[in-house]
């Protein structure tokens, strides 16, 4: 379970306020989102299929300290991270003299759509390919550099501009690529697994108890479209697949290496459960 | 001086091995279900209440309170609602009924409950390593639980 370490603000409110208001405001929020003038979807009817009826983002389950953060993006610090991202977008790495910027020009333009359609099939490692892989992959192919280490605060803030460019697109993976859906049924059955000594699974928390309090903490959906996201809880970025590693290590298991087969399954699966929903990156979360 | 050094060294070793304890102890496997109860204490030596409280709030072992509301421990913060609040519930189940409960309550509930099992191996997959083979409480703190529940009447 999560440690506690709200904002000041939040956590002060919270004692203030106590258990009683926590079970009043139980259920996700009726409120609209709006980012810098870009209405957000933040519930989407579900695609066929799927065990809910609406699709809801995680912003609709947050404190309205935390929501009204993310709303202003001059108070959202995690649009720090992107701005970050836009330089090193510019920035010339590697042995070939190249920058992001030389081969994809305006991100605004080239990456419009990219946060709201991977993962991907990458028919070159027959696998799932990600934003952060796919960073990867341009970085030693097309500029001669270094893939990034799991969470090198460059991988973050470069993914976070990348996703940036898409706010406000619903996302839409396209299954019908290469082995996608066969990958979509293996993230499907690592959904319903539980795992560890406490013996959840993704699905005890984010759909058995969705809406309910565990101890402090409102589960909402577990969506992956406000990845990477700012948390106040540890003043910094978030990354979806330590987001993933996080929750598995909450049941008491191992934790799955990052962009393993595993936790790219997962994506694929966890993505299309969002299928509908605004990118919201960089979302703001306790 | 001497004397007084022996001693405290028994006592706590004494303290880190409680052999008394281990004597009579029921290892997970081989505690018995019976029509949703274990009747048998697992170490033949009565739960403590207040120790029971203390094992039921700690987020390291019982963490209780992440997914039960209790009016009598509201000074703790932060209760959960995934599951029944549980003022009263020695009303709605006898000692030996919350015994199974805490050991496995996928015994008594259904396999898809959320609550996990306290003291038992029959647990997910990839269990971290260091606690392979172990259990959430031990023996004495599932009767130190069940004895505080048992003063839980409305
Ligand atoms: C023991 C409970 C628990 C389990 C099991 C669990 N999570 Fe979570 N998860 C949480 C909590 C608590 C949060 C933070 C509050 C929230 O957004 O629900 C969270 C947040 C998330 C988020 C971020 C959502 C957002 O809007 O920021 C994602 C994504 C997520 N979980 C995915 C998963 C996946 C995938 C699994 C299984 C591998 C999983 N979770 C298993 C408790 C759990
Ligand atoms: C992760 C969630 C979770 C945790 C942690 C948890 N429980 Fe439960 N518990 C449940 C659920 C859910 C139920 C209701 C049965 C069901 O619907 O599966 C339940 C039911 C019970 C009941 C029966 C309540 C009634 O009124 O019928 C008792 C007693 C109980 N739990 C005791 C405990 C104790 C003691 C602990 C800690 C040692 C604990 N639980 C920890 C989820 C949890």
């Amino acid at each position: 379970m999560e440690r506690i370490s709200l904002a000041a603000g939040t956590a002060l409110c919270l004692l203030l306020t106590g258990l009683a208001v926590e079970r009043a405001f139980g259920e996700p929020v009726d409120d609209t989102l709006e980012i810098d003038g870009v209405p957000m979807i933040t519930r989407a009817a579900a695609p066929e299929g799927h065990p809910f009826d609406e699709v809801l983002s995680g912003w609709l389950f947050r404190e309205a300290e935390t929501r009204a953060t993310q709303e202003d993006s001059f108070e959202n610090p995690g649009m720090l991270a992107v701005e970050r991202g836009g330089e090193i977008w510019e920035t010339v790495d590697g042995s070939m003299g190249k920058s992001c910027a030389s081969c994809h020009d305006d991100a605004a333009v080239s990456m419009k759509d990219v946060g709201a359609t991977y993962p991907k099939w990458d028919a070159d490692a027959q696998r799932p390919i990600n934003v952060e892989l796919q960073i990867d992959k341009c970085r030693v192919e097309n500029m001669g550099a270094e893939p990034y280490k799991f969470d090198d605060a460059e991988q973050v803030a470069l993914t976070a501009f990348v996703k940036h460019q898409s706010l406000g697109k619903p996302l839409a993976i396209d299954l019908t690529q290469g082995e996608l859906q066969t990958w979509w049924e293996k993230g499907k059955d690592v959904y319903y697994t539980r795992t560890g000594q406490l013996n959840f699974a993704c699905a005890s928390c984010h759909e058995a108890s969705m809406g309910k309090y565990i101890r402090a903490d409102h589960l909402s959906q577990g969506q992956v479209n406000g990845f990477p996201t700012y948390r106040f809880n540890t003043a910094g970025m978030v990354s979806l697949h330590n987001r993933f590693r996080g929750c598995i290590r909450d049941t008491r298991a191992e934790m799955p290496k990052a962009f393993s087969d595993e936790l790219m399954a997962l994506e694929v699966y966890v993505t299309w459960r969002g299928t509908g929903l605004s990118v919201e990156t960089p979302a703001v979360r306790q | 001086m001497r004397r007084i050094l022996a001693g405290a060294a028994c006592a706590i070793a004494l303290a880190v091995h409680p052999l008394a304890a281990f004597a009579d102890e029921i290892a997970p496997a081989d505690v018995a279900f019976d029509d949703m109860k274990v009747t048998t204490s697992l170490t033949g030596v009565p739960g403590n209440p207040e120790e029971g409280a203390k094992a039921f709030a700690n987020r390291g072992l019982g963490n209780c309170l992440a997914c039960h509301a209790l009016e009598a421990l509201s000074k703790e913060q932060f209760h959960g609602d995934v599951a029944p609040t549980l003022d009263g519930v020695a009303d709605r189940w006898s000692p030996e009924e919350l015994r199974a409960i805490i050991v496995d309550a996928k015994q008594v509930f259904t396999e898809e409950t959320m609550m996990p099992g306290f003291y038992s191996l029959n647990v997910g997959l990839n269990v971290r390593k260091d606690l392979v083979g172990k259990t959430v409480l031990t023996a004495q703190q599932v009767e130190d639980v069940v004895a505080f529940l048992a003063t839980l009447k409305e």
